[in-house]
């Protein structure tokens, strides 16, 4: 299958997103420059992390206009795989392919440091390889994955199943003391109604590899690959 | 004409800047202050003469980039030309 990794200027996970899709699960990966408009025919859209226009206005508020933008919100009205990762969920949410916000961390801080998240729901492309209620270790590094959306939205989303990651102690529980940015109901990824466009904060292709400290987010990379043929 | 737009977060939203900027002007001895919200202004050069016709223009273009309206309310102000 075919991974096609965004970059805008500022954009600074691409590289870790292209070595997994490439050398760890040994797939085709592309780049894509935000000016083109052609996605070559990926089969996965990766929006990664980084400060994507240097943050200005607000995080993800000018790359969504990047041309390439518009191929990726067609892409995904037809049901092609998009994932946004920490800056990449920041421009889905901005585009309005996610709903929601994501503000100021509740501490006003820039936090960089491993979390525990608890796996909420393993029925989407982007999880089957994870158990339901898994527990899985990965890193944060971001100053606005302060989750915020109107409680009639976060009802939808929570009823739906449409939470997809959450922050939780090691042993599991979704406490206040495990919830590192102030994001409602401790929502550190979440999925769009269709199921095929998933954004989170923390970023699995730090965790891909056990010599990195671990290998919990390499499962996102492979729970996509049965999914195209 | 100049304009300017005024962006900032709903009364719902939870302000963290402001409210740490609150706090201080408290600790500072400014009791009876009661809320702070911290916001954007946008000073805007319009090459336009007709107000209704750049108030429109300008709410658009609050409501495209200028602010996200899930978090953040705007006014649009238009100086007059003197």
């Amino acid at each position: 299958m075919k991974f096609g990794i965004v970059i805008f200027p500022g954009s600074n996970c691409e590289r870790d997103c292209f070595y997994v899709a490439k050398n760890v699960v040994e797939q085709e990966a592309v780049h894509l420059w935000h000016k083109e408009r052609d996605l070559q025919n990926v089969d996965v859209v990766i929006v990664p992390g980084g400060f994507s226009y240097g943050d200005y206005l607000r995080a993800g508020g000018i790359a969504r206009f990047s041309p390439i933008m518009s191929e990726i919100i067609n892409f995904a009205e037809k049901g092609g795989l998009v994932i946004g990762i920490c800056n990449g969920f920041q421009v889905l949410v901005e585009s309005g392919l996610l709903p929601g916000a994501l503000m100021v961390n509740k501490n006003l801080k820039f936090i960089c440091e491993d979390v525990y998240l608890r796996v909420e729901n393993n029925k989407t492309p982007f999880t089957r390889h994870f158990k339901k209620g898994e527990i899985v270790k990965m890193p944060i590094a971001h100053k606005e994955g302060n989750y915020y959306a109107p409680p009639d939205i976060v009802k939808e989303l929570e009823n739906n199943g449409r939470v997809v990651f959450r922050y939780s102690t090691e042993d599991g529980e979704i406490t206040e003391e495990a919830n590192p940015n102030g994001s409602v109901n401790n929502i550190a990824g979440i999925i769009n109604e269709k199921g095929n466009v998933l954004g989170m904060m923390p970023h699995p292709e730090r965790m891909a590899e056990t010599i990195l400290g671990g290998d919990d987010g390499r499962k996102v990379f492979t729970s996509l690959l049965e999914m195209v043929s | 004409m100049r304009a300017k737009i005024h962006v900032y977060l709903k009364k719902s939203v939870l302000d963290p800047q402001g409210k740490t900027i609150l706090q201080t002007l408290h600790r500072l001895g400014y009791s009876n202050v009661e809320d702070v919200r911290l916001g954007k202004e946008f000073y805007i050069e319009l090459d336009e003469t007709d107000p209704e016709k750049a108030k429109l223009q300008l709410e658009d273009m609050a409501k495209k980039l200028l602010a996200n309206t899930v978090i953040e309310d705007f006014e649009v102000e238009i100086k007059e030309e003197k």
